[in-house]
């Protein structure tokens, strides 16, 4: 429409200028740190699983928006980019390319678009791939590779993760520096903590995410854990190995935190954080699975439409 | 820690182009066109007709109901006709043409510089004054003066509060009148604390105005009672409630008026314009308006007389550019956009905003991702995008339950959407509908 | 052990069978077998037209009622109520059968557009803010809120006109549409014989003169219509005529009189000669 006419709408006539594909993107830079830690330790394995995983995601994305949905590909919002490196962070990085595909194909097809795309899932998208991986193929997905093997992909030499080794073998813990650094056996994104911490301070700084859920996520892990290791620290690892060790900081950081899935109000994501902290104590202290993170994540986006209907944002004026 | 507001808020860009400008008076037009209903409630009620002369000043329409304000001729000249004219919605509404002769002022009218401190009126006195000028809210909101004045039975005013925070971004027409009507905005402030028969009085200034804020600590020091504070700035600090919550640390409860908290707020314009009336016998005919825009060559503070067509102040700006995509009357965030330039200034234009195009223009919607910005910035503590799909839904029931007659059309959601969803589009949609299930059901 | 857990399952079932059982008879709501039957033999769409929160309600409103006048279900029409009263044993209300019409026709070329609305997509909620696109501040917005009322796909927006245009066939006078026009533009009138009907096609209560700068289709309320009409079927209101579809006997005579072929006649055979309703339109 080519006129010189004025425009007219409702106010406000203007914008803050912020985006989807902004808030996506910066999601996206503050992942850059762990990925390039999990290129550093897995070397060529995690540049194949996550160019696969991130690549099929978006053809996933592509091919279900232009031929199922019959619309214009939102494909670069950022959004499947995020689930791509999400889901290959949450993968070993022995993983072959087939199963990382079938995974792939979990997180969009079920995990997104069978809920109506970006914005209408109840599930975090990347767990969903990743837990019907890990239900589909237990053995390929609990095998890590040790860390440093840098040219091998499908041949490297296997270890068990930290977590495992609490259950089996405490003598073989690392030592917390290793942890920190990400020098240890586990899923590709997973095993740095300090370029997840790095991650968080930039979505903090940026406003991206607020810091209730990630906080209250670990603390709830911190004064659960500490109390059992506290009643009997044989049985039970120290809360710092919990949380350094796993998929929880990753969770906590960007998992937990994702928009769509998690509550609304800031009262509703401490009481979903704490859900979260709860069930992945529970599961890791008690459960069958040495890991809980993603269950509990899971779970508690199951809960987040129930938050968001009880718990109402503080009223002005209210009691 | 300078106060502000506790509950959501915004920083959109300020962009005061015409701050530090000087007040100018804007030539007479050759002919002004005053609506009857410049103000929120009844509209006035016509008392001239075809062919009559009138002077500045001469009362050319009565208030016409209890929430109704009385409307003065702005120019001298003779009536040309009482005919419908297009408001800025586009709808037809009555309105009073006069064809501008010369520059006769009524003689009751003190038009002279002469500053007048004291005034020894009673407060029943200086409400009836205030009424006879036809003076309303002057922030925008436009409500008839008198009747905020005068509380409901059973109510007391403890404060006045004085809106001077001026939180729509661009605008600069409060802050003007500030630096060069200070000792005069002062006594208009006294005045009104007499009006109410209160004996404290606090003027709000966001800190963006640095040098309004030295001005007036410099001023209140001869003055009792009358407190400066500078605000923290943020958007919608001018909202009622807001600035009460702000300056009082009190929340007004949902649905109730500000004075169930003792306070009584008025726009700084307000109190410039109660000077006026009480003080020089003139009545409302002049206002201060901004003209600006990024695109706008010579941003402006204009003195503008009630009426003269909204084209003219364009054309004293440096005209309209050539791609303007929306022209507002008012701010960015709460201005209505008009159909033409050729609408009227009325009470209420405290700005005239001109977007190009690239600036207007919207951008395409995308589905909610639930990112809660709208929850957290909303300054009543609501939940915009629910209220968005319940109105979609047309769910008034859970509407009014989740407090949608709360709103105050600040706009906040709808300027912070990452997804550029039309939140506000929508809420007020549901609001206003609310309040007519509400209204029908009280009947 | 077989045993043990033979027993106690059963006995688990026994005792959920027996619970249920009890459940059932407590709460058991006595329903007129009638009201599934009505609701059997109506359209069962849910449109609310007959004024009911849809055909569960209407049924039983027809059950309870001890005479069927006023009770009418416009998508099932007289045969759908002949069944109803049918199993009721009592008398068919009668209702003529009635049609959407959308009483604008302020087309892209009649109807200057001075400016662009750029809001949400909503016909109410543009105008809830201002009188719209074009000059004329009662006529259509185009932006579809009858489309989307509409259940049964009888309504969509000509692009060239933008205009909402009836498929007559699909349309059952529910009258969702006429409750989602913001501007009250579409009214249900008498289907006619053989769909043939007279209306006034605008809604423009602007002097002639405003009315006519907005819209080169605009109604001027002129009155020469009401002069020519034998059947005092038009009336003049507020400089916008509109024709009494009881009273109308369907002559004519009113469109070839309209300056502005405001007037329009649909489904008649042509005439001989041309009637003047579509006037050369400039832009």
């Amino acid at each position: 429409m080519e006129n010189n006419n004025l425009y007219i709408s409702p106010s406000p006539h203007i914008h803050s200028g912020d985006s989807i594909s902004k808030n996506m993107y910066g999601v996206l830079i503050a992942l850059v740190p762990a990925l390039l830690v999990s290129l550093f330790f897995f070397g060529l394995g995690a540049l194949v699983v996550t160019l696969t995983s991130v690549g099929a995601c978006l053809l996933f994305e592509f091919l279900i928006q232009r031929f199922l949905f019959k619309k214009e590909p939102t494909l670069w919002d950022g959004s499947a980019l995020i689930t791509g490196l999400l889901l290959a962070f949450n993968l070993p990085s022995n993983l072959p390319v087939w199963i990382i595909l079938i995974g792939a194909a979990a997180a969009i097809g079920i995990g997104k678009m069978s809920f109506g795309g970006l914005g209408n899932n109840i599930f975090n998208p990347a767990l969903v791939g990743r837990v019907f991986l890990l239900i589909s193929f237990p053995a390929q997905m609990t095998t890590w590779p040790k860390p440093g093997q840098l040219l091998s992909y499908l041949d490297g030499e296997t270890g068990p993760t930290v977590l495992s080794l609490i259950h089996w073998d405490r003598e073989a813990v690392p030592s917390v520096t290793q942890m920190l650094t990400g020098e240890m056996g586990g899923s590709l994104g997973e095993v740095s903590a300090i370029a997840l911490l790095v991650g968080l301070l930039y979505m903090l700084y940026k406003k991206i995410i607020t810091w209730h859920i990630p906080v209250y996520v670990i603390g709830t892990v911190v004064v659960i854990t500490g109390s059992m290791h506290a009643i009997n620290p044989q049985a039970y690892a120290d809360p710092l190995t919990h949380i350094l060790s796993g998929g929880l900081l990753l969770g906590a950081i960007f998992m937990a935190t994702d928009y769509v899935t998690s509550p609304l109000t800031k009262k509703g994501m401490i009481i979903y954080a704490i859900g979260i902290g709860v069930l992945t104590s529970v599961i890791r202290l008690f459960g069958a699975y040495p890991e809980g993170m993603s269950f509990a994540i899971l779970i508690m986006n199951a809960f987040t439409p129930l938050i968001n209907s009880y718990v109402k944002p503080k009223h002005f004026g209210g009691n | 820690m300078l106060r502000t507001f506790r509950i959501g808020g915004i920083h959109p860009p300020e962009n005061k182009l015409s701050a530090g400008k000087k007040i100018t008076p804007l030539d007479l037009p050759e002919q002004v066109i005053i609506p009857l209903g410049q103000h929120i409630g009844a509209p006035a009620q016509a008392i001239v007709k075809k062919g009559d002369i009138v002077k500045v000043g001469t009362l050319i329409a009565k208030a016409g109901g209890f929430v109704s304000a009385n409307i003065h001729s702005s120019v001298s000249g003779k009536v040309n006709k009482v005919d419908v004219v297009t408001d800025a919605s586009g709808y037809k509404k009555p309105a009073i043409f006069i064809d501008v002769d010369g520059d006769e002022w009524e003689d009751s009218i003190d038009r002279s510089t002469t500053y007048i401190r004291e005034c020894g009126l009673p407060s029943k006195e200086i409400i009836e004054k205030i009424a006879g000028a036809g003076i309303v809210g002057l922030g925008g909101a436009t409500f008839p003066t008198q009747v905020k004045l005068s509380p409901p039975p059973g109510s007391k005013a403890e404060i006045l509060i004085i809106n001077a925070v001026e939180c729509e971004p661009y605008l600069t027409s409060d802050h003007s009148l500030m630096m060069e009507k200070g000792q005069e905005i002062m006594t208009g402030v006294t005045i009104l604390m007499k009006a109410i028969h209160v004996t404290k009085a606090v003027i709000g200034i966001e800190n963006n105005k640095p040098d309004a804020i030295k001005h007036f600590q410099q001023l209140a020091k001869d003055f009792n009672g009358i407190e400066i504070m500078p605000l923290k700035v943020q958007y919608p600090q001018g909202g009622e409630k807001q600035l009460i919550d702000a300056v009082m640390r009190r929340q007004v409860k949902s649905g109730a008026l500000p004075i169930s908290e003792g306070a009584v707020v008025q726009n700084v314009g307000t109190a410039f314009a109660v000077y006026e009336a009480v003080q020089k016998n003139k009545p409302l005919v002049e206002r201060v308006v901004t003209v600006t825009g990024k695109a706008v060559s010579n941003p402006c503070n204009l003195l503008v007389r009630i009426g003269t067509p909204v084209r003219a102040l364009i054309e004293a700006a440096g005209g309209i550019p050539e791609n303007t995509g929306k022209i507002i009357g008012g701010g960015p965030m709460m201005g209505k956009a008009l159909v033409t330039a050729d609408i009227p200034v009325t009470k209420g234009s405290s700005g005239i905003l001109l977007l190009t195009k690239q600036e207007a223009k919207r951008k395409p919607v995308y589905d909610c991702i639930r990112c809660a910005k709208c929850v957290n910035i909303c300054p009543m503590g609501l939940n915009p995008t629910f209220l968005m799909s319940l109105t979609e839904y047309t769910n008034w029931e859970a509407a009014e339950k989740n407090n949608i007659v709360d709103c105050i059309e600040c706009g906040s959601c709808s300027y912070t959407c990452p997804a550029n969803r039309p939140l506000l589009d929508h809420i007020r949609l549901g609001k206003g509908t609310v309040m007519g299930i509400i209204r029908a059901r009280k009947s | 052990m077989i045993l043990i857990a033979i027993i106690s399952l059963g006995g688990i079932g026994a005792l959920g069978a027996g619970l249920l059982y009890a459940a059932s008879r407590k709460f058991e709501v006595y329903e007129d077998p009638r009201i599934a039957e009505v609701q059997e033999v109506l359209p069962g769409v849910n449109c609310g037209g007959c004024g009911k929160p849809g055909c569960p309600a209407f049924a039983t409103a027809c059950v309870n009622a001890s005479t069927l006048e006023g009770l009418f279900c416009p998508v099932g029409g007289k045969d759908c109520m002949d069944k109803v009263a049918a199993i009721l044993g009592l008398e068919a209300g009668a209702a003529d059968p009635m049609v959407a019409v959308v009483r604008c026709n302020g087309t892209c070329a009649a109807r200057p557009q001075i400016n662009q609305y750029d809001g949400a997509r909503s016909c109410t909620i543009a105008a809830s803010l201002y009188g719209g696109e074009t000059g004329c501040s009662f006529g259509c917005y185009s932006f579809g809120d009858c489309v989307t009322s509409c259940a049964f796909d009888a309504i969509h927006i000509n692009p060239d006109t933008r205009l909402p245009e009836v498929i007559e066939d699909k349309c059952t006078s529910c009258g969702a549409c006429v409750k989602a026009c913001p501007k009250n533009i579409i009214e249900l009138r008498k289907k006619g014989p053989k769909s043939r009907r007279v209306f006034v096609s605008c809604v423009n209560k602007d002097k002639g003169g405003i009315a006519r700068k907005a819209c080169a289709n605009a109604c001027i309320g002129c009155g020469k219509c009401v002069k020519e009409c034998p059947f005092e079927a038009i009336l003049l209101n507020d400089n916008l005529a509109y024709i009494d579809y009881q009273k109308c006997r369907l002559c004519r005579k009113c469109v070839g009189v309209c300056p502005t072929g405001a007037i329009h006649e649909l489904n008649f055979p042509p005439k001989k000669e041309k009637p003047v309703a579509v006037k050369e339109e400039t832009n």
